[in-house]
């Protein structure tokens, strides 16, 4: 968990500078991650189905930064961020998107099913809504046996509008486990506007959490330090006893839902505007002040480190095909 | 041996599960104070207190998704579905997630978790409280589905389910609740995957689940008046199904009749019959004979669906139907 300093003579937190050139490079790490698998995925390399979060690594980073090693989070089918935020290295994230067995869910999830139980990584879920239940779950076995750990849900705005989300918010709040419902906004179900998924305006869908009587917590989703600091009281909140908390981040996607998606369903100017003003990485840069010298050292080990993961999952091993009844069964 | 009903049969395995391990808890709709809509679980929450005896919204995806949550966590939760009607409402999931997590894990975590459901027809609920689904489980790869008949089968069953590491879908039956019937003392589990041959017999083997299993033995009770030996096995468990058990039965006997209360098409029949012709396509004498309601929504006045449901005399039809093959 990354330390939070007090700002003198404010009496409001603040993470310290170091911490967040910690998150930029992770932020760093996420972007360049998700550039390469686009580029070898449009190359033909990687099999299946792809969506990257490009443009929402501060959500991921800050609030995974939040959480200890045995906290757990389920994560949606744009993980590859989450995962590599709680822990697992990027080789075996990418060769899991290779299909390998050194793959952090041995080759049989793929990018939606990204798994790595040892750093707390439940699974990504395919199915809009589909992981939250099990976090109220985890949560559940977490307070019944007493252990200071919390479980969280990462899910966007289509996913409140889908009756497991609510089901699950009713549920954590009336048996107040210790659950973090991150609400990752950013304004589009798919090809689907918010003004054509939810009766509410786009900045209110954290209201939800009032009809359950739920504590809600906001944070500019772009602004790494405030997921931060959001995240660290909501899991405060959430250990306190007092019940689960909906997080709710505003974030922008700078793609496509999927990798191809020709997004004929988007202003591109606007699109564009988004890019220039609410790229998380080019706004912390600038607050970090990094000189170009510096960013760049930064960008070349990260970019050679992104090419080591993709050369790591080349070389990695095929699964037996007749291993794919390996784990039907327990 | 002490007589329990198959209700107290049920409660008991419960019981001594909460009792001896603090993993195990229960939750379900009205399963507290109540004791379930069935009464199954009267008295436990006295015991074990709110804690372990959970009463929920009314909220199946959540129910059952909460219970996987906390299976992977290490608690092995049984979770109550009132209906197995309203089991279609937790059906994403039981199917995408509870029968998926382990392989999409890569063999990462394991998914211990107890579905107790129920359902049955003859007391005109209409046609969304006494459906028989058992057979859409055992499509899934990931789940088990077991279904027992007797208050010593639904005891040891249970508890096997309890303790199994992965999904088990268990089916109860209604009508069956008030069965009395003799078990030990001792709680002897049943291992999932093995058949149990009721009566034994020479000419025809009726392979039933559930509710059938009895009209089997009342329809079998009368062949063996009219000369005809039936032999009943009921596989108890349908996934994983003892093929071995009922393909020996078929190739001894040559002819087999299938029996159980939900729809004849696309029943478990058909997974059966498609086991036995593939197994003992040699030493059949007949056409495999498939026992089961009529294609209807089940209808709520008493004469249609006592005519929709089957009973012992369309057993004892299909059972000559497959003699009269010669």
């Amino acid at each position: 968990m990354a330390t939070v300093e007090e700002k003198a003579g404010s009496g409001g937190k603040r993470v310290s500078a170091e911490v967040l050139r910690g998150f930029f490079r992770e932020m760093l790490l996420i972007r360049r991650f998700e550039e390469k698998v686009e580029e070898r995925f449009r190359a033909g390399e990687l099999p299946g189905f792809l969506h990257v979060a490009i443009g929402e690594e501060a959500v991921a980073t800050g609030v995974c930064a939040a959480l200890e090693r045995d906290d757990v989070i389920a994560s949606t089918h744009r993980a590859h961020g989450h995962t590599i935020a709680k822990g697992t290295s990027i080789e075996r994230v990418m060769a899991e998107l290779y299909g390998k067995v050194e793959g952090c869910s041995g080759g049989y999830g793929g990018s939606m099913h990204l798994y790595d139980v040892e750093v707390g990584n439940l699974g990504a879920n395919a199915v809009v809504a589909g992981g939250i239940p099990g976090i109220v779950g985890a949560a559940l076995a977490f307070q019944m046996r007493g252990e200071k750990r919390v479980a969280v849900a990462f899910f966007g705005d289509g996913a409140t509008n889908a009756g497991t989300f609510h089901e699950s918010l009713n549920l954590a709040q009336l048996w107040t486990v210790p659950a973090v419902f991150v609400l990752e906004n950013n304004g589009w179900a798919e090809s689907t506007p918010n003004t054509q998924h939810s009766p509410l305006p786009i900045d209110d869908l954290g209201k939800r959490a009032h009809a359950y009587g739920m504590k809600l917590l906001e944070a500019d989703g772009q602004d790494v330090e405030a997921v931060h600091l959001a995240a660290l009281a909501a899991r405060e909140h959430a250990l306190s006893g007092k019940g689960p908390v909906l997080l709710h981040l505003r974030t922008y996607r700078l793609t496509g839902h999927f990798v191809g998606d020709p997004q004929v369903y988007r202003d591109k100017d606007e699109l564009q505007k988004e890019r220039e003003t609410k790229d998380p990485i080019e706004l912390l840069r600038a607050r970090l002040e990094l000189s170009d010298e510096d960013f760049e050292a930064l960008d070349a080990e990260i970019v050679a480190e992104v090419e080591a993961a993709v050369e790591f999952a080349k070389a990695g091993t095929d699964p037996k095909p007749e291993d794919a009844l390996k784990y039907v069964y327990a | 041996m002490p007589e329990l009903t198959y209700r107290e049969a049920v409660r008991d395995a419960l019981a001594r599960a909460l009792r001896d391990d603090d993993s195990v808890f229960i939750m379900g709709e009205d399963i507290a104070e109540m004791g379930g809509s069935m009464a199954v679980t009267q008295g436990l929450l006295d015991e074990f207190g709110p804690g372990r005896v959970r009463n929920t919204p009314i909220s199946e995806m959540a129910i059952v998704g909460s219970g996987i949550g906390a299976a992977i966590q290490g608690m092995r939760p049984i979770v109550e579905i009132m209906y197995e009607d309203f089991l279609t409402l937790s059906m994403e999931q039981l199917v995408n997630q509870a029968a998926k997590h382990r392989t999409m894990s890569g063999g990462q975590v394991k998914v211990p978790l107890t579905i107790r459901t129920q359902g049955g027809a003859g007391w005109s609920p209409g046609a969304q409280h006494a459906q028989q689904l058992e057979a859409w489980f055992v499509h899934v790869p990931g789940l088990k589905v077991v279904f027992a008949s007797t208050p010593e089968d639904v005891r040891g069953l249970l508890w096997s389910s309890i303790y199994d590491d992965n999904p088990v879908v268990f089916f109860e039956h209604r009508t069956l609740y008030p069965l009395k019937g003799e078990v030990p003392d001792e709680l002897e589990p049943i291992e999932l995957g093995k058949a149990r041959i009721h009566r034994e017999g020479e000419d025809v083997t009726v392979v039933a689940t559930g509710r059938l299993v009895h009209e089997a033995l009342a329809a079998a009770e009368q062949a063996e008046s009219e000369g005809i030996s039936v032999e009943v096995v009921d596989p108890r468990t349908l996934l994983p199904l003892d093929e071995e058990t009922i393909v020996a039965s078929v190739r001894k006997t040559t002819r087999c009749v299938t029996a159980h209360e939900a729809v004849t098409r696309g029943g478990f029949g058909a997974e059966l019959a498609a086991v036995i012709q593939q197994g003992a396509f040699d030493y059949l004498d007949a056409p495999i004979e498939r026992v089961g309601s009529k294609f209807a929504p089940l209808p709520f006045a008493p004469v249609m669906e006592q005519w929709v449901v089957p009973h012992a005399e369309d057993v004892l039809e299909a059972i000559k139907k497959t003699v009269a093959r010669g």
